[in-house]
């Protein structure tokens, strides 16, 4: 009785999460004319107008851009400090180990909500707001810690006589983790980066917060369009269309590691 | 894994400490530092003990919103969890129908919170939507925007499409993991679909599962972005969650004290889950002999 899936059942499913989705592409592309006065299930004067205000409109375009910069700017810092951190995690016990792991997790689980007001006003009083750098630090809030846990998920399933080995052929420390200890956990470094990169894209409180012009991510100059009067829906569902692309292109590589980025590690 | 004693190992975590030093302790002390002090602006502060405190406990508007988002936590969870446990258990095991499933069923994880919200909100609307026409098509009168009910109903089935990938995807690794010989065996016995799931599937769902709930709660008791784009906390302040409130109050109306002090209390709560998921967890990894 091996239980196969019911085919039916997964159909439903599937088309229940595709057709908010189909609706929006299906909105992209069509005129504002045609949104707002007839009703289609599919454009009927296809145009690719609303793509183009997009992609030519440096307000548009720039909020892609500097999104883009605090994301990879986060990504990279988190990773590179999780690393040592999280082989210390897997490996060691030392004072305090338990409680650091724990508070770790707290700020994973604190909401953005509570620290918006702090964060504005201190990197207000220290010159960075409004910077690429305020937000991607404000990320590492909870992104730090989500890197930190994956990590040592991926690490404690690599068996600690590499190590040992590494250390009796006089391999030194940063030599072996370099040259054998990151290969060996290439895709664990991978998946947590997509997660880092994914977290930070998808985060709109923190950085609308922290930002008003210079580094306006993409994620508010949506919210502003939508505050304003005379919706342009068809350039908003562009927009939106547009901030799905990247999850989408790279989802098919982390396909089977999805769970366990989600639960910290822990699948 | 036995792991060696070593303090130094304190070295390895030192930048991890800097850098969520800088992102979450300071901006925490300021909260704290607010929430016991009064201002008259000019950045005169002045000590007012546990007043705030004693009126955010006391204040209608903070019981309401937590109302509010206890019972959304619980609706969303029992749908989800459920939902998302029968979708993990109709999943094809292997091969490309597989793979498939898991790229489409985690689109919806990975797009922005607000682009979710956005979506919704045009999906929904009566006069551009799929979902509010076709309701409005077969006579039923939907109007997220007016009616509290609908503004809920909306949400709710938002949050339902936005995350009950997630139970499904953890629940399915769970599943990928129980032996073949457990089925052959209830083959044997002549198992009902029901004892099956009862005994073999759920209780090597059990770990991953509660991390699952854990999440899902966790992530709904701080829900801000999707309803603050499809809603805006209205119609009134009928899906105003504690997230929505605290920002209004903090960044809208510049309450500092009020704020700071509401912010400490929803933080021992998110402390408490936390602590409940950290032992989940801790148990578990030793359950799995690591």
């Amino acid at each position: 009785m091996r239980l196969r899936g019911n085919g039916l059942v997964m159909a439903l499913y599937l088309l229940f999460l595709l057709v908010p989705i189909y609706w929006l592409v299906n909105m992209s592309l069509k005129t504002n004319m045609e949104i707002t006065s007839t009703f289609t299930y599919f454009p009927a004067n296809l145009t690719f107008r609303n793509y183009e205000v997009i992609l030519t409109d440096p307000s548009w375009y720039m909020g892609y851009v500097n999104s883009i910069i605090y994301v990879v700017m986060n990504t990279v810092i988190s990773i590179l400090v999780a690393l040592p951190a999280a082989y210390a995690f897997s490996r060691y016990s030392f004072m305090g180990d338990k409680h650091l792991f724990f508070w770790l997790l707290t700020n994973r689980m604190s909401p953005p909500a509570v620290f918006a007001l702090p964060f504005f006003q201190f990197y207000s009083s220290v010159g960075l707001f409004d910077t690429h750098i305020a937000v991607a630090l404000a990320h590492c809030l909870f992104n730090v810690p989500l890197a930190v846990w994956i990590l040592e998920g991926f690490m404690r399933g690599v068996p600690k006589e590499i190590d040992e080995t590494a250390y009796i052929d006089g391999y030194s420390f940063p030599r072996f983790f370099l040259k054998i200890f990151m290969p060996l956990i290439a895709s664990g470094i991978g998946v947590a980066a997509f997660f880092c990169f994914m977290f930070s894209w998808v985060e709109l409180l923190l950085s609308r917060t922290l930002t008003s012009v210079n580094a306006k991510p993409i994620v508010a100059t949506m919210t502003r369009t939508v505050s304003a009067s005379g919706m342009d829906w068809g350039v908003l569902a562009a927009a939106g269309v547009l901030t799905i692309i990247p999850g989408a292109l790279v989802i098919w590589f982390v396909r089977n590691y999805i769970a366990k980025g989600f639960a910290l590690g822990r699948v | 894994m036995d792991k060696t004693l070593n303090n130094k190992a304190w070295f390895l975590v030192l930048p991890v400490l800097v850098v969520v030093a800088f992102s979450a302790i300071i901006p925490l002390m300021t909260v704290v530092n607010y929430s016991v002090n009064d201002t008259f602006g000019d950045n005169q502060f002045f000590w007012n003990g546990l007043a705030w405190f004693e009126e955010m406990v006391s204040s209608d508007r903070l019981h309401a919103a937590l109302g509010r988002q206890v019972l959304f936590s619980a609706i969303i969870l029992a749908i989800e969890v459920p939902l998302g446990i029968y979708i993990a258990l109709n999943m094809p095991k292997k091969g490309v129908w597989a793979s498939l499933c898991l790229v489409l069923m985690s689109l919806p994880l990975l797009i922005p919170f607000n682009v979710v919200g956005t979506i919704w909100q045009i999906f929904g609307r009566v006069d551009i939507g799929l979902l509010g026409h076709t309701l409005a098509a077969f006579g039923i009168d939907y109007n997220y925007t007016n009616d509290p009910i609908d503004a809920w109903v909306t949400i709710i089935i938002m949050d339902v499409w936005h995350w009950t990938s997630l139970i499904s995807l953890l629940c399915y690794a769970g599943l990928q993991s129980i032996p073949q010989a457990y089925y052959q065996a209830a083959r044997v016995d002549q198992a009902s679909r029901w004892s099956v799931f009862r005994y073999i599937e759920l209780p090597k769902m059990q770990g991953v599962l509660l991390i699952a709930v854990l999440l899902r709660f966790m992530d709904s008791f701080m829900i801000y972005t999707e309803p603050f784009v499809l809603t805006g906390g209205g119609p009134g302040n009928s899906t105003t969650f504690l997230s929505i409130d605290l920002v209004k109050m903090a960044i809208g109306q510049f309450d500092l004290g009020p704020a700071a002090a509401f912010s400490i209390m929803y933080f021992l709560v998110i402390l408490l889950v936390s602590w409940v998921f950290y032992t989940v967890m801790t148990n578990l990894d030793k359950a799995e002999g690591r």
